[in-house]
């Protein structure tokens, strides 16, 4: 539908092409048509529902919606003729005249009134129709509504939540929620798109909005890997709303934490000023952090980075460069992630610096480096819109990357199949063709029973297989002891099913996998990447259009922070520590000479605080004692240590064993790049200042690397950024102006004015001989094993409401209302059997440690599992988590611990 | 410090009370300064087990398409005379649909009692009583009012649009039984009898339609004996129009699709709601198979994939019957097992417009679509749809007999062909009128016996509801598509209702605005508020002449489909032709 098609509107002779709307070309030249059902935004279908948009064609019996009718040859069009005219100023006066003026003030409807000046309706009222007001974060007033439908447009085909529905009919029409339940009571999951779409403030935010704002700016989101771009309404130097804006991984689209949860910024438990750690104060879980001076003395900038600073000295002078170590964060900027391995590697002279990317994708990431020589994504997440069969495999994307899943729900309204494999059965249930709720930790075996069955069947794609891998033949006579039959046992998917989604992967013209921390949160988690990787190179689904391998990473800075090596095995771009040109090449950059060794991960440097050789830790945003495993274990190795910076925005459980505290700045007041978890690199902006002394993160590692004598160059984030490009191939082209502009660019990219390579591939991989490995992984049970007394797994993640460890989200008034207290999903089975209801409290166990937690009766769940968010500090469920490892990269399983349930 | 010193890798339990924040703690709740609790269960409605083991028994056998949500919502409807949130939350979560999908679908249609927790269900047994124009002019507000007094607590008792019965007016429906010519006492007692299913006419059935030749030109076109630009030609010459009321030549809409890309389906309207109307009724409950036929010749032209007959859940006889002679046609290898599905409607006049039609059969409310793109090219599923008309199926058969020239020429005043008019009203023999084409209305009265005794002549509505009302001094009308426009009429599906001296035209503007209102799907502004307030504005003692007009333009203009398009054309009629009684 592109040809061109030429007619008459308004007297004017105007060519076109014949997908464009008569709306659109009106827009084009010069005249904006009134609407309202209508939306000019990316995803929204034009409905023609509320006829304020008509106009007048020659030769036709009625009017037409110009936002639905396409012009055709020789059509005449009168868009202002008196006729036309009419008719939408009556359909004003129609819609007016039941309405509440009041709830409509600063709308776009009670703008379009004003300007066709509107006169009181002439028609009989009726009495207005009553509010919803049940929700945390969004008002209903249907006082104001005009049935436009963009709201269940907005919820059903731009974010697929399918919450909003048009109820009854005629007269009594009305927008409903689930079954014209009260907004707050229903399946809503407060994306906010609806409040986006709503051209009359019949959904508002619940807290009053703002009208007049003092600026816009537009950045990235704090929160998830997906990376999605906001306009921040700024208001007295707070946001006092936000709108999704047109990046390529939301297109408009945000959920509830980038819409309502910013308000942590502003929280009162911010850290304005440093802290200094009052003289034997004993170090534990064990402040309230909207009081640090309890176990704090405030200190000037000067006297807590001299002692920041003194402190790494003196351990590195006293016990050598391998008794400190540092975390970053994959929440700071890429900027931020550089110069702080930077500092760690060349001012204190280790490779022991880490960060989370260790406890979430680290086996994703060693699997894909050694097979296909590359860690990140082959392909963007919205690739899917050419595939015809996806894969979602341990993860759950509705909750943790909300706007990814947006693009694969309404992938399959266009009819691609979606295939589920996860213990719990997600909320993508619904518009999965096949569920697999496979047993906990059994992936090797399920994964390679379809593998199997490929083989077997010869589904493969020898060409493919023969051009572009090695290693087929060993794979294929490992795989002969996993047939579906023997494995269905195992892993509780029957045989038949297995070869069903077997075929279809096999025989997809083109399918993707994407795949979470239930794969890579393992002590086979490497092996579980394998598996995957091996399944789509098999089939050659890589390199090619609605094809590829799509890790969903986690943080907002996930891919960024690893890319700039904030990993103790690599230096930035994934340059081996052991390889002696990398080491050349950067010692030469930094004017140092570079340790060798590579250095320690995470849990290893617990372990190694334990053992008496770590001694001193920076910690730039990152939260172990609650993130980490076996958290006991953890917040002991803490308290432990000589000295310990941490910098942060607030008074995290890790700040709480400080010894030094650095106020840092927020996301969003600071300026700085972020990368994706579709390599996109965007550019976040400053939108509000910072409260008090804080500091952005770069600024404060900077200060200390100049107290350990390093005497860098840097006045700003681009001068970092400028270094990072000599350091960091995959940064060519993508210079700091052009994401200024463009606020997005997908690396690698081939030059300066072109846009960057989304699937990456079609010809091979970045490996010595180029191409892409097969490795088999054989099944082994998890480490954790249940007995009669722990009997039930449990496995832990995030929620769609809370990120990570809670340090943000639970400090942000609407997402904390929306989920306030930690809760453990269990069957309804398991509660009858445990004798236990909804809301009790029940201790959970395991043989590291015990929390007192509530019920919450949850069929996602199977019979046997367990399910608990770790963002809650008062039932922290890592103190129950092990941290056995994967044996290469070195994550621990956060998804199978052995747990008794005990009733209190 | 040795407090802190502990074993590494110990498997003991060690907690110490300062990892461990109390529950009392500040840290408990971080951010919210409101003390808050969390939910109990996942968000929303949770399913009940009972509800599900109900619904899964009650589907056992069937396909789980999401196509198939409406006849469903009917299965569960059948079977405990409402649907309870429960029930619908089961539904809902087996045809992987969410509460919103189906809840919006059940609401719609008014066959369906959706019960919320904590609402009453309706009493097991519902009398509806037609209260559309023909049966209000026969009584039935005072008939509904006299059994709201005697009907006991177990019976509920609803007014209903149309039933199709005009010609026994008045009607009503005992559970499933639709009756003509009631009393509240004959109703009450075929409640008290249990009389609540619908009840077979006697028809031609299989063999007896056999016996007069039937099925043979379905063989002789199978065959190729005749061929399909053959059938066409003929179709041509006859000038067969679509008979649903748009008048659309039925060959060229043939030939459009048959020209399209498979699949094509083929949605055969038999949705007949237009007040006054049941011609389609009347052949359906007679001779069934000749529509059929017709129907099968129809689908070999267009070589359409699937046949979807959309009956009206009003004609729950004739749902019977077609599923009984269809199977017949089965049995007989006359097609294929699954080559039609019958479809029940739920109650919702706007479903007989094409695109609702489709929505409906799709699962969906039923709401009209916006038109291009038209169903010819893209219908059902998307894809290229024929959709005809009952009687327009049924002429079929007649012109491939007797050819298509013989046909045409029945017609007069210059139309072609013959028609089925339903005339009810002041006359003595109401009923479906087999009449040439451009006939005039007083012809129509005599052929049905004339007026009513003490009733004189005074208006009449062409084409039901929607066609507008005439006033008797304009009798000389040829009756035909197109004749009646500059009249500020038309003559859609021929339901001719006829008005005496005793009917007020007030009354009857009031009676078919408040049919628009309710009969609304609510989707454009110009319908769903213009007919409320056209509605409201009827019901003042003076009506509001120039903003009536007002409104009225942009109904017609504005309105998506022909609902809205048309509900003005009484009040139009009523104030051009009869200004005095208004």
């Amino acid at each position: 539908m592109s040809d061109s098609v030429s007619f008459i509107i308004d007297g004017k002779k105007v060519s076109a092409d014949s997908d464009e709307t008569i709306w659109q070309v009106a827009k084009r030249l010069g005249t904006t048509i009134p609407h309202l059902c209508f939306n000019d935004k990316p995803g929204y279908r034009s409905d023609g529902n509320c006829r304020t948009c008509m106009v007048e064609i020659d030769g036709e019996r009625t009017l037409a919606a110009s936002c639905c009718r396409y012009p055709a040859n020789n059509m005449v069009i009168h868009t202002q003729s008196e006729r036309a005219k009419s008719a939408r100023q009556i359909v004003m006066e129609l819609l007016s005249t039941d309405l509440n003026q009041e709830t409509l003030s600063g709308s776009e409807f009670d703008n379009l009134a004003q300007s066709m000046q509107l006169a009181p309706s002439r028609f009989p009222k009726n009495s207005p129709a009553p509010s919803d007001l049940s929700h945390q974060a969004i008002s209903v007033r249907a006082d104001a509504c005009i049935h436009c439908s963009l709201c269940v447009r907005a919820c059903r085909e731009v974010q697929v939540n399918n919450v909003i529905g048009l109820a009854d009919r005629g007269q009594h029409e009305k927008i409903t929620f689930d079954f014209d339940d009260p907004m707050g009571e229903s399946t809503c999951v407060a994306c906010g798109e609806c409040v986006q779409a709503c051209p009359t403030h019949a959904l508002l935010p619940a807290t009053p909005n703002v009208n007049e704002v003092d600026k816009q700016v537009q950045s990235i989101c704090p929160y998830c890997g997906v990376g999605c771009q906001v306009k921040l309404n700024i208001k007295d130097n707070k946001v006092s709303s936000v709108d999704g804006a047109n990046g390529p991984a939301n297109q408009g689209r945000l959920c509830v934490k980038g819409r309502y949860g910013y308000d942590y910024i502003s929280s009162d438990q911010r850290l304005t000023e440093p802290l200094i750690r009052k003289k034997g104060m004993e170090k534990g879980i064990n402040i309230d952090p909207a009081n640090p001076y309890t176990h704090f003395r405030k200190a000037s900038w000067e006297e807590a980075l001299d002692v920041a600073a003194s402190g790494f000295s003196a351990s590195k002078k006293q016990h050598g460069s391998d008794s400190l170590a540092g975390f970053g964060s994959a929440k700071c900027s890429n900027e931020e992630a550089y110069i702080f391995q930077k500092l760690i590697r060349a001012g204190f002279g280790t490779n022991n610096v880490d960060h989370c990317t260790r406890l979430c994708h680290a086996s994703s990431v060693t699997a894909l480096l050694e097979t296909i020589g590359s860690g990140a994504v082959t392909a963007p997440f919205m690739a899917v819109k050419d595939s015809d069969l996806i894969i979602v495999i341990g993860a759950n994307p509705s909750e943790n990357h909300p706007v990814a899943a947006t693009f694969f729900k309404q992938a399959t309204q266009l009819g691609a199949e979606l295939i589920v494999m996860d213990p719990r059965a997600l909320a993508l249930k619904q518009q999965a063709t096949h569920m697999l709720q496979f047993t906990p930790g059994t992936d090797v075996a399920l994964l390679n029973a379809i593998m199997h069955v490929i083989v077997n069947e010869q589904l493969y794609k020898p060409d493919y297989i023969e051009q572009y891998t090695s290693g087929f033949e060993q794979l294929t006579a490992h795989l002969q002891n996993f047939s579906p039959e023997k494995m269905q046992s195992i892993c509780g998917i029957d045989a038949d099913t297995i070869k069903i989604v077997a075929r279809k992967y096999a025989t997809a013209k083109s399918a993707i996998i994407f795949w979470g921390m239930g794969i890579s949160q393992h002590t086979h988690g490497t092996d579980n990447a394998r598996c995957l990787i091996s399944l789509a190179l098999m089939c050659g689904h890589i390199g090619k259009p609605g094809t590829g391998l799509h890790p969903l990473r986690g943080q907002n800075n996930v891919q960024g922070a690893s890319d700039a090596a904030l990993v103790p095995m690599f230096y930035p771009d994934y340059k081996d520590i052991n390889d002696p040109e990398a080491k050349a090449f950067f010692e030469s950059l930094w004017d140092t000479s570079l340790n060798e060794q590579a250095g320690l991960t995470v849990i290893e440097i617990m372990h190694a605080i334990h053992n008496d050789t770590i001694k001193s830790m920076y910690v730039m945003g990152e939260n172990p004692a609650m993130s980490d495993p076996n958290l006991n274990h953890a917040r002991t190795a803490l308290a432990t240590l000589d000295h310990l910076v941490v910098q942060d925005i607030f008074l995290t459980e890790t700040a709480m064993f400080a010894d030094v505290v650095l106020p840092a700045t927020a996301w969003l007041e600071k300026n700085g790049t972020v990368t994706n978890t579709n390599r996109q690199v965007q550019m976040g902006r400053k939108a509000v200042e910072p409260p008090g002394q804080a500091k952005p993160d770069w600024w404060i590692t900077h200060q200390i690397a100049q107290r350990l004598g390093l005497n860098w160059p840097y006045k700003s984030p681009e001068d970092i950024y400028q270094e990072m490009q000599l350091a960091m191939p995959s940064l060519a082209n993508i210079s700091w102006q052009r994401l200024d502009k463009e606020h997005s660019v997908t690396y690698p990219c081939s030059a300066p004015d072109e846009a960057g390579q989304d699937i990456v591939f079609a010809n091979g991989f970045p490996t010595e001989d180029g191409r892409g490995q097969f490795i088999p992984a054989s099944f082994l049970p998890p480490n954790d094993p249940l007995d009669k007394e722990y009997d039930f797994i449990l496995t832990t993640g995030r929620l769609l409401e809370h990120w990570h460890t809670g340090s943000m989200s639970r400090r942000s008034e609407q997402l904390n209302a929306l989920e306030p207290e930690a809760f453990v999903q269990i069957s309804h089975l398991d509660c009858a059997a445990l004798n236990v209801k909804a809301g009790d409290l029940v201790c959970i166990s395991s043989r590291r440690g015990s929390i007192q937690i509530k019920v919450r009766v949850d069929n996602k769940v199977q019979s046997g599992l367990v399910f608990i968010p770790f963002a809650y500090v008062e039932a922290a469920a890592n103190l129950l988590t092990s941290h056995d490892l994967d044996p290469l990269a070195k994550i621990p399983e956060f998804k199978y611990s052995a747990v008794k349930i005990t009733t209190i | 410090m040795a407090f802190f010193v502990l074993p590494l890798f110990s498997l003991q339990q060690q907690t110490s009370n300062l990892f461990m924040p109390h529950k009392s703690s500040p840290l408990v709740r971080l951010g919210s300064k409101k003390k808050r609790k969390g939910r109990l269960t996942q968000k929303g409605r949770q399913i009940d087990a009972g509800a599900q083991q109900d619904i899964s028994e009650l589907l056992a056998d069937k396909p789980l398409r999401k196509e198939l949500l409406i006849e469903y919502l009917h299965l569960i409807q059948d079977k405990w005379a409402h649907i309870s949130s429960r029930h619908l939350m089961a539904l809902a979560d087996t045809l992987k649909l969410s509460q919103a999908e189906v809840y919006e679908v059940a609401t719609f249609y008014h066959h369906f009692d959706v019960v919320k927790e904590n609402e009453i269900a309706p009493p097991p047994l519902t009398i509806r009583v037609c209260n559309s124009l023909s049966c209000c002019m026969a009584g039935a507000d005072d008939l509904i009012n006299e059994l709201v007094e005697q009907s006991p607590s177990s019976i509920r008792i609803t007014a209903a649009p149309c039933m199709g019965l005009c010609d026994q007016a008045p009607a009503a429906a005992v559970g499933k039984n639709y009756l003509g010519k009631v009393t509240a006492a004959s109703l009450l007692n075929t409640a008290k009898n249990k009389q609540t299913q619908a009840i077979l006419p006697t028809y031609q059935g299989y063999e007896q339609y056999l016996d007069a030749n039937g099925y043979q030109l379905l063989a002789s076109l199978n065959n190729q004996t005749f061929s399909v630009d053959d059938v066409l030609k003929e179709l041509e010459k006859s000038n067969l129009k679509g008979l649903g009321g748009a008048g659309f030549p039925t060959a060229n809409k043939l030939r459009i699709v048959k020209a399209e890309p498979s699949p094509r389906y083929f949605c055969v309207n038999a949705d007949e709601g237009e007040p006054g109307t049941f011609k389609d009724r009347h052949y359906l409950s007679t001779t069934p198979h000749q529509f059929l036929e017709g129907m099968l010749i129809a689908a070999r032209l267009i070589e359409a994939d699937k046949i979807y007959i959309y009956l009206r859940d009003e004609y729950a006889a004739i749902n019977q019957l077609l599923h009984h002679e269809i199977q017949h046609l089965i049995d007989h290898k006359v097609i294929k097992d699954s080559y039609i599905d019958i479809r029940r409607g739920a109650g919702a006049y706007i479903c007989g417009e094409e695109s609702a039609m489709i929505e409906s059969i799709e699962g969906k409310r039923g709401i009209p679509r916006q038109r291009p793109p038209y169903v010819a090219h893209q219908g059902l599923f998307g894809q290229p749809t024929l959709v005809q008309n009952v009687e327009t199926l049924y002429w079929i058969l007649s012109i491939l007999r007797n050819g298509g020239e013989h046909f045409a020429k029945q017609g007069k005043n210059g139309a072609s062909g013959l028609r089925s008019f339903s005339v009810s009203g002041r006359v003595n023999k109401p009923g479906v009128i087999v009449a040439p084409a451009g006939s005039h209305v007083r012809e129509l009265i005599d052929l049905a016996g004339g007026m009513l005794e003490g009733h004189s002549f005074k208006a009449y509505l062409p084409g039901g509801a929607s066609g507008g009302i005439l006033p008797a001094s304009l009798d000389n009308i040829p009756l035909d598509f197109g004749s009646l426009t500059e009249y500020g009429c038309f003559i859609g599906s021929h339901a001719i209702i006829i008005l005496s001296d005793k009917d007020s035209i007030k009354t009857t503007s009031q009676n078919l605005l408040a049919f628009f209102r309710d009969e609304s799907c609510g989707q454009c502004t110009p319908c769903r508020v213009g007919c409320e307030k056209a509605s409201s504005l009827l019901s003042e003692q003076q009506w509001n002449k120039p903003l009536l007009k007002e409104l009225c333009t942009t109904m017609a203009d504005a309105s998506i489909c022909g609902l809205g398009q048309a509900a003005p054309n009484p009040i139009l009629s009523a104030i051009k032709y009869f200004g005095e009684d208004v």
